[in-house]
Parts: C-alpha cells; sequence; structure tokens
C-alpha cells in the first residue's frame, strides 16, 4: 500500500486545487477561442464573486443550494450508493415547502419555517425511499432510477402546476405568492437589526440551515449506529452483513436521508427568495452537488469549501456575463462542466505523479 | 373511418421521426455499455453533434459536411469519457455528467461567438438539411387502399438520416451477434478479464466500442439539427438521450428490443401531442403529462423487475484494473 506514504493533505487539498487549475486553464482557452482575454474574465470571475459584500452575499446563497445537494450526494456515496436524483428530490422539496406556505400564511415564519423544513425533507426523502427501496429489495441500479425519478418529478410538478396549484388568473405555470409572514428574513435585514449595514442579496435563514445539517450530517455518520451501519455497508457488504448489519436497511436510509437533504434545498429558493413555487427553481442545482460532493471529498466540512468554491462560480460567472459583452450565463455552464469533468472524472490524471512526489518526501517509507 | 386512418398515418409517420435518433442513440449506449462503460453522457454527444452540424451546414452550406462535423464532435466527446473512464479509471457516471453540462453551455457559447445569435445557429435551407426523399413508385402505389397511402405517407418520404437508420439497424445487430468484434465486446462486457487473459486489450476493446458510440450519437444530433430541424437551438435534445437511455434498458440491451422500445416511446410522444385537449369518451381528458411520464415509469417498473428481468452487462460501470 503505498498510498498510505501520501501526507493526508495532498489528496485533500493539492489533488483538488490542481484540478481545479487545469479545469480553469481550459476554460481560459475558451475564452480565448472566444477571443476575449482570459485574465480580465478571471478578474471579472473573482471580483464578481467576492467584489463587495452583495456579491458576496449572492455567492452565500448558491453555497447554500450546494452545500444541501452536496451533502445529499455524499451522504448516499457513503453507503456506495450514486444519487444523481438531487434535481428531482430538490423538486419534491420545493412542492413540499409550497404546500406547508400556501397552507399557513399568516402564521410567523419560524413555525412555518420548521413545519416546511418537516415538509421538504418529507417530499425530497419520499421521492429518494422509491429508488432506495427498488435499489434494496429488487437490485434496480439507483443510477438510472433517479434520472427516471427526476424525469418523473419535473413531470409531475408540471402537471400539478398547470392544473391544480397555478394562481387563479395566471398565465405561467405558478402558485400564488406565499403570504408575506412565512418568508424567511435575509441576512441583510438580520445583520441590519444588529446596526450592520451590507448590500442586498438573496442571502438568507436557510444557509445557517446548511450549515447545522453539516453538522448534523457528521454526527449522524461518525457518532450514531445507524450512520457506522451505513458506513459499513458503503465500505463492504460483505463484511457488514457478517457484522449483523442489514444493507437494504442502510440503503433505504441512505437513500431517504439523502433525499431529505435535497429536498431542503426548496427552503432557500422557495421559502426564501422565489416567495412562490414554479417550475425550474432547482436550475441544475441537484447534479452540481455531485461535483460539490466529490470536491469535498465526502466530508461535511469540505462540502462546505467545496460548495463556497461552485458558489462563487456561479455568481462570478454570472458577472462576468455582464462585464464581457460576448458571454452570456452559459459561460458558467461551460466552466462548471469543466470543473466537474477534472475534478470528477478525471481526477485521477494528476494524482500518480503528484502522489509519487509527495512520497519520496514523507521520511521511512520506501 | 377515412379520417382516423389518416390521423393513424399521421401518428405513425411522427414515430418513425422521433424514434429515429432515439434508436441511434440507443444503440450508442448499448454498444458502450455492452464494453462494460456506461454512458449518461449521450445527451451531450448529441447536443454537440446537433451543434457541430448545424454550424458546419450552416458555414459550408452542406448537409454532408455537417454531418461529418456532428461525427467528429460526438467521438471527441466519446473518446473523453473513454480517456476519463477506460484509461483513467474514473468515475463513468460523473464523466458523463460532465460532458452533458460542458455542451449544454458550451453549444450556445460558441453560437453567439461565432455567429452573433443568442443560442443558436443560423436557420438552414436548401442543401444544408437533409430534405425528404421520395421512395419510388411512392405517387403511382398511392392509389392502391391502405397499402398506398401507407406507403406513400410512413414509408416514403422520410429524410436519408431516417434510412441509414433502418438499415444501420440490422448492421449492428450482426456487429453485436454474429462477428469475432461483437462476441469479444460482449466478452469485455461481462468479464474482462477473460477477455485480457485471451490476450486481447481490454483498452483497446472500450475505445473501440466507445468510438462507435460517438459515431452514433454524432448521426442523432446530425438528424436532430439538420434533418429534423433546420439549426441548432439551446437544449435542442431535450432529454432524448436520457430516454435513449431508458429504452436501451427496456430493450434489455439487445438490438431489436431496443428498437422496439424507441418505437414504443416515440409512439407515445406522437400520442401525447395528439391527445391535447382531447376529450376521450368515457375517459374524459388525459392530462398529457400522464403519457410524458410513461416512458419513464415504465423503465422503472421493469428495473423493479415486476414486468421481465432487466439484468445489465455484468462489468458495466467498473473500471478494469489488470492486477487482481
Amino acid at each position: 500500500m503505498t498510498r498510505l506514504a501520501v501526507p493526508r493533505w495532498v489528496d485533500l487539498l493539492v489533488i483538488p486545487l490542481i484540478n481545479l487549475l487545469a479545469a480553469l486553464a481550459i476554460a481560459g482557452v475558451v475564452v480565448v477561442i472566444l477571443g476575449e482575454s482570459p485574465w480580465v474574465a478571471l478578474r471579472a470571475l473573482v471580483l464578481g464573486a467576492v467584489g463587495s459584500w452583495e456579491q458576496f452575499g449572492f455567492t452565500l446563497y448558491y453555497t447554500t443550494n450546494f452545500i444541501f445537494t452536496g451533502l445529499a450526494v455524499a451522504l448516499a456515496f457513503h453507503c456506495g450508493l450514486f444519487n444523481i436524483g438531487g434535481e428531482g428530490q430538490a423538486m419534491m422539496g420545493g412542492l413540499g415547502v409550497g404546500l406547508v406556505c400556501l397552507a399557513l400564511g399568516g402564521w410567523p415564519w419560524p413555525i412555518v419555517f420548521l413545519l416546511a423544513i418537516v415538509g421538504a425533507a418529507a417530499f425530497g426523502g419520499a421521492w429518494a425511499f422509491l429508488p432506495g427501496y427498488l435499489q434494496a429489495k429488487r437490485g434496480s441500479h439507483t443510477v438510472i432510477t433517479t434520472i427516471m425519478f427526476n424525469f418523473l418529478a419535473a413531470i409531475l410538478l408540471n402537471y400539478l402546476l398547470v392544473r391544480v396549484l397555478i394562481a387563479p388568473g395566471q398565465q405561467s405555470p405558478q402558485t400564488a405568492r406565499f403570504d408575506p409572514s412565512t418568508f424567511l428574513p435575509y441576512a441583510h435585514e438580520m445583520l441590519a437589526a444588529i446596526g450592520l449595514e451590507t448590500g442586498r442579496s438573496p442571502l438568507n435563514i436557510s444557509f445557517l440551515l446548511a450549515l447545522v445539517c453539516c453538522l448534523l450530517v457528521w454526527l449522524f455518520l461518525r457518532r450514531t449506529r445507524w450512520g457506522y451501519a451505513l458506513r459499513s455497508v458503503g465500505a463492504n457488504e460483505a463484511a457488514a452483513v457478517y457484522g449483523g448489519i442489514s444493507p437494504a436497511r442502510s440503503v433505504i436510509l441512505a437513500m431517504t436521508l439523502s433525499g431529505a437533504l435535497a429536498g431542503l434545498l426548496g427552503i432557500n429558493e422557495v421559502m426564501g427568495v422565489q416567495h412562490r413555487l414554479l417550475l425550474g427553481f432547482t436550475a441544475g442545482f441537484g447534479f452540481t452537488g455531485i461535483a460539490v460532493a466529490l470536491m469535498g471529498r465526502n466530508h461535511p466540512l469540505g462540502i462546505v469549501f467545496a460548495a463556497a468554491l461552485f458558489g462563487a462560480l456561479y455568481q462570478g460567472g454570472s458577472e462576468l456575463a455582464f462585464e464581457v459583452p460576448t458571454f452570456t450565463s452559459d459561460m458558467v455552464v461551460v466552466i462548471q462542466g469543466l470543473v466537474i469533468l477534472f475534478c470528477g472524472a478525471l481526477e485521477n490524471i494528476f494524482r500518480k505523479p503528484i502522489e509519487g512526489l509527495f512520497q519520496r518526501r514523507v521520511p521511512g517509507t520506501a | 373511418m377515412a379520417e382516423a386512418f389518416v390521423i393513424a398515418l399521421l401518428m405513425l409517420d411522427a414515430t418513425v421521426r422521433v424514434a429515429t435518433p432515439l434508436v441511434l442513440a440507443a444503440f450508442a449506449g448499448m454498444v458502450a455499455e455492452r464494453s462494460g462503460v456506461i454512458d449518461i453522457g449521450l445527451e451531450g454527444k448529441m447536443l454537440a453533434a446537433a451543434f457541430a452540424a448545424a454550424a458546419a451546414a450552416a458555414t459550408f452550406g452542406s448537409a454532408w459536411i455537417g454531418l461529418l462535423a456532428a461525427i467528429v464532435a460526438s467521438g471527441l466527446l466519446a473518446l473523453l469519457h473513454a480517456y476519463a473512464c477506460v484509461t483513467h479509471k474514473g468515475n463513468q457516471v460523473v464523466s458523463g455528467m460532465a460532458i452533458n453540462i460542458l455542451v449544454a453551455g458550451l453549444g450556445p457559447t460558441l453560437a453567439i461567438a461565432w455567429f452573433g445569435l443568442a443560442g443558436q445557429t443560423p436557420a438552414l435551407e436548401g442543401a444544408g438539411r437533409f430534405a425528404g426523399v421520395a421512395l419510388p413508385f411512392a405517387g403511382s402505389l398511392a392509389a392502391i387502399p391502405v397499402f398506398g397511402p401507407l406507403y406513400a405517407e410512413v414509408v416514403s418520404g422520410h429524410n436519408l438520416l431516417v434510412y441509414l437508420t433502418i438499415a444501420l439497424i440490422p448492421v449492428v445487430a450482426v456487429l453485436i451477434y454474429r462477428t469475432r468484434f461483437g462476441l469479444r465486446l460482449r466478452a469485455v462486457g461481462e468479464n474482462p478479464h477473460a477477455v485480457d487473459t485471451a490476450g486481447i486489450s481490454v483498452t483497446a476493446m472500450r475505445y473501440r466500442a466507445m468510438l462507435i458510440c460517438g459515431a452514433l450519437c454524432g448521426i442523432a444530433g446530425a438528424y436532430l439539427s439538420t434533418a429534423h430541424a433546420a439549426g441548432f437551438v439551446r437544449d435542442m435534445t431535450a432529454g432524448k438521450g436520457y430516454l435513449a437511455l431508458a429504452a436501451m434498458i427496456f430493450g434489455k440491451w439487445r438490438p431489436v428490443p431496443t428498437v422496439l422500445a424507441c418505437l414504443l416511446f416515440a409512439f407515445a410522444d406522437a400520442l401525447q401531442i395528439r391527445l391535447q385537449g382531447v376529450a376521450l369518451p368515457g375517459i374524459g381528458e388525459i392530462p398529457v403529462q400522464a403519457i410524458q411520464a410513461l416512458p419513464y415509469a415504465l423503465t422503472v417498473i421493469l428495473l423493479a423487475g415486476f414486468v421481465g428481468r432487466a439484468v445489465a452487462p455484468k462489468a458495466s460501470g467498473i473500471p478494469y484494473v489488470k492486477d487482481r
């Protein structure tokens, strides 16, 4: 086992960083092909992400989404499962949030907040429970079933918004605006209350919920019996069975919790920002969660940093589209794709040479 | 009665047109998975091919150059997938996903930079498109009852790529089941160690499979932008790559059942358009979403093993490690 000789920080920091640089380098090449200066673009990207309080707020707002979906992917991954259904689970979670907020108009937001969390987790969890159940009991692979469930969720949401939940007299498929009493407090409002003036941004209290979720996921995985069972199944199913652990139960639990986490995206988007249920609010965050989990090495703390990175890319990229006329927001998607490609699929390219480099420098290893 | 017959003909005609890219993409996925490489990136490859075909056809005024560009673009992405997943043993699902996301952004970005059009390529006309081809006797046979209109409407009048696809169905089936390459392809997806022991390179086999996959997706993409439509528009594949994946599973990784699954899904699509806002006697109006959901729901039910059993090639999704 030569890998043991490689310091942990190489795997956790150096390799992701080099992969990220490679992705940005290729993105730079795309920028050059488009006839723009990559340095101007990079500057606009960075300034757009953290240049002002307002922009930083936007970055953290996107980060919130990525933490939820990244945690969702990571939790399933600890059980050896690939949940690429975050998108559909988030849609369902949003539906749960929407129903709670529509039903409880006029109630104080903290109560609605708690019930909406339950709604989001229940709906998102239910949407992942089925693929989990099918994987555990019928052997249907979650990669394919969750893709199918993404489409089914989109179709179901479309049906409900077009036919059932649409606000009367409205043309576009969306619900009525929620009662303002249910709106989550924005960060700039909360900070203003304690005397700090910051720019307006959609960042809201969901960010704190996301951080709490990180802690809870860590506690669950590392400090509970179920978390241990779940990780055992992921690490070595045969050994887990030998140890008296039921893989089927762990698989179903992992998928359900994963879906619940993805569903919480609905809190940030639907309850925090849009204040109504509408189509397409998941905007690919569910898919990007895969990359966030990979970069964060499936660790809750790593996911916070990876989510912040993707949040910055997302926000910076949107600003880039304003700064450089030839770019549109599609450029963000390109950069995202490249980052996922290099940090996820191609991450082994640089692994061998880098690990070789550090291996020799560790004393006492052959 | 006569009206119902005309509607049936139109729906069958629509079915063939919608099924064509599905068959191509599903076959692409099938060849890849038979070799042991899962390809979620069918969608992205098709979209890239659609863009390349439309861009090249608009620039050079030839649909054939468009087709060539489509195959090259899709083939390069297939090689990228193989490089990530076969050579570097990267995660196949992540690689496919990355390709899908990358292309979804790159297409519109390049369209703006090269053509100055927001997310699309210029409208194609004339030689830039694959036009419909009237098969011989389509006119003279039209007078024969039932068969005549069927021949003229459903069989004749499609573009060349439709007929190319129909011709490819037996070719791919024979390739997989009746050739040495096909035997090795199936073996490498089931038991790569055995293939390796026999002195055949697992890597080379999987690269070849990915090249075939890329070429098929290339034709599918070219069909979308230069035959079915007249140019590239943002997100024009609209989930067809995933639908093809579902069709491939529904067809249990076999050519003929896969084609039938594609036809079923395409028919559901035609039906869905036809049934919009129509009240059926006794049932009432069927929501279009119910029919849209059909292919995905059917695939899940099949995967769950409630109707038959869909078993993937054993080694699909697992990178091959020689020394074990």
